[in-house]
């Protein structure tokens, strides 16, 4: 394949026309016999949106807009093959992402060495094993202003400074793959996409630390991630990138695949130590700190797989011109996975200070079947909810923190007004509750009072004291919880609870749930004047809770009924009512 | 998942007996192997590696990811991450349990399924999603589990095509 063309229906409106536009390009291709020469992929995602038919075409990288079936002649025969640019084709609009971490993913061949080389791979760690001493390295980054991706955001080049001062014969680097917060999965994208910068990231690592051995750390869940990495560490052994004395230099770095399995808490840095040793997944008390006594109680430094990507432009492209983007505190990019409630969930990546609304509305298309926005969840399990009042702030480290939540890893999902907030804390304090190691009490049984208590609200069994208690409880857990899971577990609560108060008190005083949610909070009864009798109810229900005739018209027994939803959802006329 | 295939287990702690740190990988293994970690080859194991049994146990038992017991012919696994929740999973469950008549972590009668709850399967963009041996099925609703389930279980192979 000498060429690549991307196409994406982005109106997302009534009718998706990818796939007729897909079936015409290849076909013409066929009349031209370029078939074997030209790929044609329908892709999920370009990254523009309401631009009609888009065409991307690789490695020339044109961007085509609001094209017709009678625009593709000219494409193949003017762009494609001759690599030119149509101008009255191309697509001017201004993306607001900015692709630092991704700039690879989806462009070139993940298994091939090669292709990441052609687009200046291994170029920078060339430039830092040639040029660079260590103490030059940890200059530029710290010129760049880069952060840990991971979620507490600590400054990458103090980490590594800290780790090469500590004395020791034997250091290692790892590199924290074991992405288990539900609905984030950029860690995951890039390793499968891009394998060979977090690789070169690494080893650049390595080499300012003085470590002799890297540990990928990957989640078993993802095994396509992990073969890719695979692949891609022997290519670099066998191209002199690994190994031994790498390039020619007196530096050497041999690295492994480790594989999580399924614990949440191995993301946290002495757990995932732990596991990586072979054992159970336990956190330990810091200090001291990984990088005093890490792995086998060697100085260790643990970067995150999105960090580790940062690294090589950063490299070649100086720390100035990194920190140069982004807000004053938070340097760069950042990815985030744009899921939920949002019309084109994905990936993007944005400098910080992009605002959540932007990201939200400009990239993400807006709330999915045009409801109205209720807040936006960042930091997964340990994060918090924003409420659309505060969508205008520019998404940064302290930004996010001042607010409640959390960067994270970089989860973000869209919620909408059908959300109960009791809800979504339920669900994520229930993820800690399952995941808590139970070393400490404060988690393990912190976490469980809390979600007795969450229990209750929903059943309408709670009573205004219950929100006091849960305040107290939050914050013991807070202070006194040995590992971040624990001492982050009762945010979504309580940032739920500071944002959406009045819906707990909802919930707690007039026993109503206003999202119809909670499902002990409300019945099902038929509106008799808007009904017609039609029956579709009766029909429909699967446990016969709905008695009647054509004649008599219908009523639902509320004792029988199970609150499935489903009459609400058959009836046409608006005719059931929730309350 | 062949069951009858007996793993060369003296390879494979050959092959990591010299890493540090090699337990959960040597577990990894055998789990692939086998489709879950029997007793029997825990015992072997133990001597093989010279740890103790109590000390394989103490892994197995932490991690989620291994299994004690035979799964079924086909796991069927519900994301129940924050997306996947957000837009349904939980009546996708509810809809397992009720055709399937078993609870997450159970197995049918039969031995065809094997019903799992997943944390995040990092399918966001798809979700609700199940996944269903190694094929991930995407933007499902509740009135599709019943010809999902029923293409596997009349042919005894997958014929619905993956999202």
């Amino acid at each position: 394949m000498e060429k690549t063309v991307f196409i994406k229906d982005t109106d997302g409106g009534t009718k998706d026309r990818t796939r007729e536009f897909y079936t015409e390009f290849i076909n013409q291709l066929r009349e031209r016999k370029l078939e074997d020469k030209i790929q044609v992929v329908r892709v999920a995602d370009v990254g523009v949106y309401n631009q009609g038919v888009v065409m991307r075409l690789l490695p020339d990288n044109f961007l085509y807009g609001q094209l017709e079936m009678a625009n593709i002649p000219a494409l193949i025969d003017e762009s494609v093959v001759p690599g030119k640019r149509i101008d009255h084709l191309t697509c001017h609009h201004i993306s607001k992402q900015m692709k630092i971490v991704l700039r690879n993913c989806g462009v070139i061949d993940p298994e091939d060495i090669e292709d990441y080389i052609a687009h200046d791979g291994y170029q920078a760690l060339a430039k830092v094993l040639t040029e660079y001493t260590p103490e030059k390295v940890i200059e530029e980054m710290k010129a760049s202003g880069l952060r840990g991706r991971g979620g507490a955001g600590y400054p990458t080049w103090l980490k590594w400074k800290f780790t090469r001062e500590v004395k020791s014969d034997e250091k290692y680097v790892i590199c924290n793959g074991d992405e288990g917060d539900p609905g984030a999965y950029m860690d995951r994208s890039v390793l499968e996409g891009d394998p060979h910068t977090v690789i070169e990231g690494m080893v650049i690592a390595a080499y300012v630390v003085g470590a002799t051995q890297g540990y990928f750390y990957i989640r078993a869940e993802y095994p396509l991630a992990v073969d890719r990495i695979q692949k891609a560490i022997a290519q670099a052994y066998d191209y002199g990138l690994l190994g031994k004395n790498i390039l020619g230099s007196s530096f050497s770095l041999d690295v492994d695949v480790r594989l999580g399995a399924g614990a949440f808490v191995c993301g946290e840095e002495t757990a995932l130590l732990a596991s990586v040793e072979g054992k159970r997944g336990y956190p330990h008390p810091r200090p001291p700190y990984p990088a005093v006594k890490g792995l086998w109680n060697h100085p260790t430094v643990i970067n995150n797989v999105e960090t580790l990507a940062n690294i090589s432009s950063i490299m070649l492209k100086g720390g100035k011109w990194f920190s140069g983007i982004g807000t004053e505190t938070s340097k760069g990019t950042k990815v985030f996975a744009v899921t939920g409630k949002v019309k084109n969930s994905g990936l993007v990546e944005v400098p910080m200070g992009t605002t959540l609304r932007e990201i939200v509305f400009d990239i993400g298309g807006g709330v999915l079947n045009d409801k109205k926005i209720k807040a936006v969840q960042t930091g997964g399990p340990s994060g918090g909810v924003i409420p659309e009042d505060f969508h205008n702030i520019p998404v940064g480290y302290e930004n996010l923190q001042k607010l409640g939540s959390i960067m994270g890893s970089g989860g973000m999902i869209v919620m909408d007004e059908t959300d109960c907030m009791v809800d979504i804390a339920k669900f994520y304090l229930r993820f800690c509750v399952d995941e808590s190691c139970g070393k400490c009490a404060p988690c393990r049984i912190g976490g469980t009072q809390l979600l007795n208590i969450l229990e209750k609200i929903s059943e309408g069994t709670a009573h205004l004291d219950d929100l006091k208690k849960m305040r107290k409880i939050s914050f013991a857990m807070q202070k006194a919880s040995l590992c971040g899971l624990g001492q982050t577990a009762s945010n979504p609560v309580l940032s739920t609870m500071s944002f959406f108060e009045e819906e707990y008190k909802t919930h707690v005083v007039d026993k109503k749930c206003p999202s119809r949610r909670c499902s002990r909070l409300f019945s099902y009864s038929i509106i008799q004047e808007k009904c017609v009798k039609c029956g579709a109810c009766y029909r429909n229900c699967p446990v016969n809770a709905i008695s009647g005739s054509r004649e008599s018209g219908y009523k639902i027994s509320e004792n029988a009924c199970i609150r499935c939803n489903r009459c609400f959802e058959v009836c046409k006329f608006n005719a059931i009512d929730r309350g | 998942m062949e069951t009858s295939v007996v793993p060369d287990i003296a390879n494979v702690v050959e092959k990591w007996k010299d890493k540090k740190g090699n337990l959960i990988m040597i577990l990894h293994e055998i789990q692939n192997q086998y489709g879950y970690v029997p007793r029997e080859i825990s015992f072997q194991l133990s001597k093989l590696l010279d740890v103790p049994l109590a000390r394989i146990y103490e892994v197995l038992t932490f991690y989620n990811y291994f299994k004690l017991k035979p799964p079924g012919k086909y796991t069927v696994s519900v994301c129940m991450g924050t997306a996947c929740y957000l837009k349904g999973a939980p009546e996708l469950l509810e809809e397992l349990h009720h055709i399937l008549g078993i609870k997450e972590g159970e197995t049918t009668k039969d031995g065809m399924f094997q019903l799992e709850i997943v944390r995040c399967l990092g399918c966001c963009g798809l979700a609700p999603v199940v996944k269903i041996g190694n094929k991930i099925y995407g933007g499902l609703k509740r009135s599709d589990i019943v010809n999902l389930l029923s293409q596997y279980s009349k042919e005894g192979a997958p014929v619905a095509q993956p999202v």
